[in-house]
């Protein structure tokens, strides 16, 4: 078994059940790798040692009385701060929420408290989750462990570096154009994106409500599983949340032994695809040919128009989200605004970072009177489409397997440019825009030594069969359990 | 002239409720007209007949039961505001 702060779940979860370590062992273990390391990659933006220690014991004491929890119990899991922690700061990396303290619990935190887990530490963002590189975050800018030169990926980059470094065991992230896939693609980790309305939003700081959705990061698919038997399920305080009877994900990665249907779609591997990932996932596609799958060309013909959909409905969502920063009954407050209206004016100028700003302009202004039809009601309606396209080929195939990102890991400052940060997102929106579950699975590395993620795409609601194809090919490979060299 | 040539940033700013400095007007008027000449190829889509879709899973009348249930103290409702009195908080005078 590999040290204790880069062992799975599942590893820790046999460890612990068999007296071999305790919890408060292994929250020590990982305390102690973060505090090695962390002033490295700086994926947090605030933990608490003694809270994660007083769960630690807590679970220790659960055991001893026999009174576990299941496999989760005792595991430290950091948390993206964008989901409340009662007690803890929650941030969303924002100047505009530095000093916010959450006076509850998101249903998520909730629900891994009640399978034990050890909630830990906030994990570092884009700025309100906008952007794919942790630079816009108003605090610090998190560093790839594989290249401390290089960024994370984002916007949950805090949660994908933390986990590559050692530095929990699992992690939480929220997605909502790529936030959990594109990072966890960067930083060698398994990233799972839910489908919309599995895992209630109750508790995530709002940034495009039809899109987002909190999901997992783990080494391992199976890991995958057991975290998001934990956190999925209806929650009557999320209004968009499912009423569905949960499967046992774990279990379906041993019954659900395809073969199966995959998807090629060749809109994903035209112009901007880096040739080493193109190759590394491509050998993934001949993998699953091995294993007796069929593979199928498939084609989603509107792909090249979801950017621009995105950036239409996000923004305008967006836009609407954050109007309730106004400085008045939370947030910062401008300490020198002449009355109420420009409050609100100052407040925001000086709480919110560029593109925070930049984008509740965009969205202003395709909401805006005259410009609603051309932008907002287009894009809506293209969303159909680009929805279509994904029914369309479930038709026919399973899953549908792609590169999660166009580039490995660049360097920080390379996308100074906002739209060809936009592009970043190019094989990950589609899904947010369709609702449906997408994982990233580790799937080689490039000549520089730079991960890289391929996404799976399985069908609505249909999470174990997702899970069950990724594992396949995640347990038969040793990518995902590589480590850096920090 | 296409459409983003009139995207009156001012306009705009006014009603987000955002005061912008005179650098960041420049910028991000700029920045936007890239984004904006990006969004424009939507126009190509022929969407005769497609509805909308606003959620990917759409779900209409969620009820839930009208029954009291225990919601955040005061003291846990005002912790986080910026300036408090007597359980309110305070904001600007708003009427003359």
């Amino acid at each position: 078994m590999p040290p204790l702060h880069f062992s799975t779940i599942a590893e820790l979860s046999d460890a612990l059940a068999a007296g071999k370590t305790t919890s408060v062992d292994l929250t020590r273990a990982v305390i102690a790798r973060t505090q090695a390391v962390e002033e490295r990659v700086k994926a947090f933006n605030s933990y608490d040692t003694a809270d994660a220690l007083a769960q630690a014991a807590a679970s220790d004491a659960r055991r001893a009385a026999g009174l576990s929890l299941g496999p989760l119990d005792g595991i430290p899991v950091g948390i993206k701060d964008v989901i409340a922690v009662t007690g803890q700061p929650l941030t969303a990396s924002s100047k505009m929420l530095a000093n916010f303290v959450s006076p509850y619990d998101a249903t998520v935190t909730e629900k891994l408290r009640k399978a034990g887990a050890v909630i830990w530490g906030r994990l570092n963002l884009d700025e309100f989750a906008m952007g794919s590189s942790t630079e816009n975050s108003a605090f610090h800018t998190t560093r790839n462990p594989y290249d401390l030169e290089r960024v994370p990926g984002g916007s949950s980059g805090g949660s994908a570096a933390a986990l590559a470094a050692g530095e929990a065991i699992a992690t939480l992230g929220s997605d909502t154009g790529g936030s959990i896939r594109q990072p966890a693609a960067l930083c060698n980790v398994v990233g799972l994106k839910p489908t919309y309305g599995l895992v209630s939003r109750y508790g995530l700081i709002a940034f495009a409500s039809s899109l987002d959705q909190i999901g997992p990061f783990t080494r391992s698919v199976e890991d995958a599983a057991i975290t998001l038997q934990a956190i999925a399920g209806h929650d009557e305080r999320d209004s968009t949340s499912v009423r569905i009877e949960i499967p046992d994900y774990r279990a379906a990665l041993r019954t659900k032994k395809g073969p199966w249907r995959i998807g090629i779609p060749r809109e994903y591997f035209g112009e901007g695809l880096d040739p080493e990932v193109a190759a590394a996932v491509e050998k993934a596609v001949s993998f699953y040919e091995k294993m007796g799958c069929e593979i199928k060309n498939v084609s989603l013909p509107h792909t090249e128009y979801g950017v621009g959909v995105y950036y239409i409905i996000a923004t305008a969502e967006c836009s609407s989200n954050l109007s309730r920063y106004d400085g008045v009954r939370y947030g910062h407050r401008s300490a020198d605004a002449k009355d109420i209206v420009d409050l609100y004016f100052k407040s925001r100028a000086e709480g919110f970072g560029p593109e925070v700003k930049r984008r509740i302009i965009l969205g202003t202004y395709v909401l805006s009177s005259g410009y609603y039809d051309a932008y907002y009601l287009r894009a809506q309606k293209v969303r159909t489409l680009i929805r279509q396209d994904f029914l369309n080929a479930y038709d026919e195939v399973d899953a549908i397997l792609t590169p999660t990102s166009p580039t490995p890991a660049f360097k920080r400052g390379a996308k100074a440019d906002p739209l060809a940060m936009y592009l970043c997102d190019v094989y990950t929106i589609g899904v947010n825009l369709a609702g449906l579950p997408g994982i990233s699975v580790p799937c080689g590395f490039s000549s520089g030594g730079l991960p890289i993620g391929m996404q799976l795409i399985g069908q609505p609601f249909k999470e174990a069969d997702l899970l069950a194809i990724a594992h396949a090919y995640d347990s038969a490979h040793d990518w995902s359990r590589r480590t850096p060299n920090l | 002239m296409s459409a983003h040539d009139d995207l009156n940033i001012d306009r705009i700013a006014n009603l987000a409720r955002l005061a912008l400095t005179p650098e960041e007007k420049v910028k991000f008027s700029a920045q936007l007209a890239d984004v904006l000449t990006n969004i424009e190829k939507l126009k190509q889509v022929d969407v005769t007949g497609v509805e909308p879709t606003a959620h990917a899973f759409p779900i209409y009348n969620v009820w839930a039961d009208d029954v009291a249930t225990p919601g955040l103290s005061v003291e846990a409702a005002l912790r986080n505001a910026p300036e408090k009195r007597d359980n309110m908080i305070v904001v600007p005078k708003v009427v003359e």
